[in-house]
């Protein structure tokens, strides 16, 4: 066992340093998985990439963490993760050295990140930036004033 | 207000100042005093009913109109985007009335355009003017809508009126009770948050009994909506309003509907002094009025 970029202690299997990247720790266990979907990470990536899932975590309990080499993630991205990983610690690595280190923060206004699930939506039919408000209901669509759940958002 | 593109726009201090207005529209022969305006109604699909509605509104203020209707076949928008046609329409008129099938297209003209913007319906969204007139009939008839009960009685998951509606009777602190097959219940979240914003009481009911009720207030069940039009056909039965089901109500209850009705109000209680939906398609003309000159003047 030894120490991970995140301070906790983690199992030795899970945990390769990266060079350049992103590191996400703190991510809800179980929603690592979407989150590696929300920076488009999928089949088609090249690079090198881990989702390690349920472990051990002093403030959670367990959690998910997801690395990333070769990929910043921007603040867009950083704003689609918070919505279903509220907790969670953006480490943006560079040169083996974490350079950068951000709570991810829920944002209560998003522009121009999500696509509205609704078809009828008329922001999947003109030219135009989606808004969505966090609210009680969820987070509503500014045009077609349906709300939705972070979760049908991050898809 | 600058535009009308949601309920939501709309407090109850502006709603009552625009019933106070359509009372003054209706009252007396309304100046003319918006002659020179052009008023641009732009129908991207038909309702000959909100369209002729406006129309008239439009014709006692002494506006000019500048109609496109089933917009469709106009070359103004043929293969236009929304956007475009806006803006260009936003160049000659000095209002723009919309209506489209995607929900969500009048709060983008609004954003788009420098003219005010009204929504006169956006897909299974919003229908604004509908809910102020809805709300305007309830409080000439009544005196109040505030403590009010009101029953909200059809499809309530998939009609826009009754979302609307549950909104604004909420704001002004009306009693609600929802009636409606389980299949059609209203969509909870729409309940909690009224609940939350405005301390609403809302109940959910299944009972066709009206016996404390002051307002009835009744939608047509959507055929479309069933796979199986039989059960369709069973749940409009079930939910009729017949005279049976209004016995034991009270005798100074009224009844409305947003029309066209079909079948969910049987033809004898057409005749009966309860029912007042003819008045409140009458008050649209009035209510239009003023939001007209609020928004144009
Ligand atoms: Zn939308």
């Amino acid at each position: 066992m030894r120490a991970g970029e995140s301070g906790e202690v983690v199992d030795m299997l899970t945990v390769e340093q990266i060079e350049n990247g992103t590191v996400i720790d703190h991510i809800p266990p179980g929603k690592g998985l979407a989150v590696l979907t929300i920076l488009h990470i999928g089949a088609d990536f090249k690079g090198r990439a881990a989702l390690v899932m349920n472990v051990p975590s002093k403030r959670m309990g367990r959690k998910d963490i997801v690395k990333v080499e070769g990929v910043f993630i921007d603040e867009k991205n950083v704003d689609r993760v918070a919505l279903i990983a509220p907790q969670a610690t953006l480490n943006i690595i560079k040169g083996g050295k974490v350079s950068g280190k951000n709570k991810v923060e829920l944002p209560t206004e998003v522009s121009g990140v999500f696509v509205c699930p609704n078809p009828k939506c008329v922001t999947n039919h003109e030219d135009v930036e989606t808004h969505f408000t966090h609210s009680k209901r969820g987070l509503c669509c500014r045009h077609c004033e349906r709300c939705f759940s972070p979760e049908e958002l991050a898809k | 207000m600058k535009d009308l593109v949601s309920i939501r726009d709309v407090d109850k201090k502006q709603a009552t100042a625009i019933f106070k207005l359509a009372d003054e529209m209706d009252s007396k022969s309304a100046p003319r005093k918006l002659a020179g305006k052009v008023l641009s109604t732009l129908f991207f699909e038909p309702s000959t009913r909100t369209r002729l509605s406006f129309h008239t509104a439009a014709a006692r203020l002494g506006i000019s109109l500048l109609d496109i209707e089933s917009v469709g076949d106009s070359s103004i928008v043929k293969g236009e985007s929304l956007v475009d046609t806006i803006k260009i329409v936003d160049g000659y008129a000095d209002c723009i009335v919309l209506r489209h099938p995607l929900e969500g297209s009048a709060r983008l003209a609004a954003d788009l355009a420098e003219h005010p913007v009204i929504n006169a319906g956006d897909g299974g969204n919003q229908h604004p003017t509908q809910t102020l007139i809805d709300l305007y009939t309830i409080n000439r008839l009544k005196k109040k809508v505030g403590g009010l009960r009101v029953s909200l009685v059809g499809d309530l998951k998939y009609a826009r009126t009754m979302h609307s509606l549950l909104y604004g009777l909420a704001m002004f602190g009306a009693e609600i009770t929802l009636v409606s097959p389980a299949s059609l219940q209203m969509d909870n979240a729409f309940i909690e948050d009224v609940k939350e914003q405005f301390g609403a009481k809302v109940r959910a009911s299944n009972d066709m009994n009206f016996r404390d009720c002051d307002v009835l207030y009744v939608c047509r069940i959507q055929k479309e909506r069933f796979a199986d039009p039989y059960e369709a056909v069973r749940l409009q039965q079930e939910f009729r309003i017949t005279l049976d089901s209004l016995k034991g109500a009270k005798d100074d209850i009224i009844i409305l509907h947003p029309l066209p009705k079909v079948d969910e109000i049987a033809p004898e209680v057409d005749k009966s002094e309860k029912v007042r939906y003819f008045e409140q398609a009458r008050y649209g003309v009035p209510v239009r009025m003023a939001i007209l000159s609020d928004i144009m003047g």
